[in-house]
C-alpha cells in the first residue's frame, strides 16, 4: 500500500514539476524546436536541471540500496543502438513537434480536460496499439 | 520576463528531478513514462504504474479546478485536433518502438549516462527541428 502512495505521489510531483516549468503549454515546446524561428531555450533548463537532480538521487540510489524504502532497484539493462530506437525515436521526435505534447504532459493536460490532449492520449493508444499489432519494431 | 521564465524552467526541471530520482528511491522504478503508459494499456498489472499514471491525470484536475484562469484559451478547430491526432499516432507507435520518450530516455536516461538514450534523445530533438523546420516552410504550423 505505501509503494502505491509513494508511485501516486512522485506522480503528482512530477505534474506539478511540468507545469511549474511550462512543459504543459505546447507553445513552448514549439517555440523550444523553433531553432530557426523564435527560439524559446528554456526546455534547456528543464532538462538539465532535472537530469543534474536525477543523477545525483540515482547515485545516492546505487550507493546505499539497502537504506532505501525500495525492496529491489530495477535498471534498464539494454544498452543497444538500433533501427527501432532510431526510427522510433525520429516518429516520436515528428508528433512531439507537430503537437508541442509528449506523453507525460499529455496526461497532465487530459486531467485537465483539454480537448486536444484526450484526442492526443486517444491516438497515442492507437498508435501503440498499431506498433504491437506490427511486431513493436 | 525572461528570467523569471528561467527561474520557473530551472525550479519546474528540479522538481521533475526529484520526482524521477524519487521514484528509484521510493519504488526502484526508471519514472518513464511512454514506457508506463504502453504496458498499462496492454494490461499488466503492477499497481505502480497506474498509480504514477494516476498523479499525473489527477494533478492536472486539481490544477485546473484550483486555478481555473490557467485553463486551456487554444481555439479547438477540427484542423487542430486533426494534427493532434496524428501526433499522438506517431507519439505513441514512436515511443513505443524507441522504448521510451522525453522522461525516459531524456531526464531518466541522460541521469544514468546511457548512451542508447543519448542517441535516442539526440534522434527525437533533431527531428522535432527538421519537423518544425518543415512545418513552417510549408506554412502548416498550427
Amino acid at each position: 500500500m505505501r509503494a502505491r502512495l509513494y508511485a501516486f505521489a512522485m506522480g503528482l510531483l512530477f505534474a506539478v514539476g511540468l507545469v511549474v516549468s511550462g512543459m504543459t503549454n505546447p507553445d513552448n515546446i514549439k517555440g523550444f524546436l523553433d531553432l530557426f524561428g523564435q527560439w524559446r531555450p528554456q526546455l534547456l533548463g528543464v532538462l538539465g536541471a532535472a537530469v543534474i537532480v536525477t543523477s545525483a538521487l540515482y547515485a545516492f540510489a546505487r550507493r546505499k540500496p539497502a537504506s532505501l524504502p525500495a525492496r529491489s532497484l530495477h535498471w534498464p539493462e539494454a544498452t543497444q543502438m538500433d533501427r527501432p530506437l532510431i526510427v522510433g525515436s525520429i516518429l516520436f521526435g515528428a508528433g512531439w513537434a507537430l503537437s508541442g505534447y509528449c506523453p507525460g504532459p499529455a496526461l497532465v493536460n487530459l486531467g485537465a480536460l483539454h480537448m486536444d490532449a484526450l484526442v492526443f492520449v486517444a491516438a497515442m493508444w492507437g498508435g501503440s496499439w498499431l506498433n504491437r499489432k506490427t511486431g513493436g519494431t | 520576463m525572461v528570467n523569471s521564465m528561467w527561474v520557473a524552467a530551472i525550479a519546474g526541471g528540479v522538481l521533475i528531478g526529484l520526482a524521477s530520482g524519487g521514484l528509484m528511491l521510493l519504488t526502484g522504478r526508471i519514472a518513464g513514462i511512454s514506457g508506463m503508459f504502453h504496458r498499462v494499456i496492454e494490461g499488466q498489472r503492477d499497481t505502480w504504474r497506474i498509480d504514477f499514471l494516476a498523479g499525473l491525470v489527477v494533478a492536472g484536475f486539481v490544477m485546473v479546478i484550483a486555478f481555473p484562469a490557467a485553463s486551456s484559451t487554444i481555439a479547438i478547430t477540427p484542423k487542430h485536433l486533426g494534427s493532434m491526432a496524428l501526433a499522438g499516432l506517431l507519439v505513441g507507435y514512436g515511443t513505443r518502438m524507441a522504448n521510451g520518450c522525453t522522461s525516459g530516455h531524456g531526464v531518466c536516461g541522460l541521469a544514468r549516462f546511457s548512451t542508447r538514450s543519448l542517441a535516442a534523445v539526440v534522434t527525437f530533438l533533431l527531428s522535432g527541428v527538421v519537423v518544425t523546420f518543415a512545418l513552417r516552410a510549408i506554412g502548416g504550423a498550427s
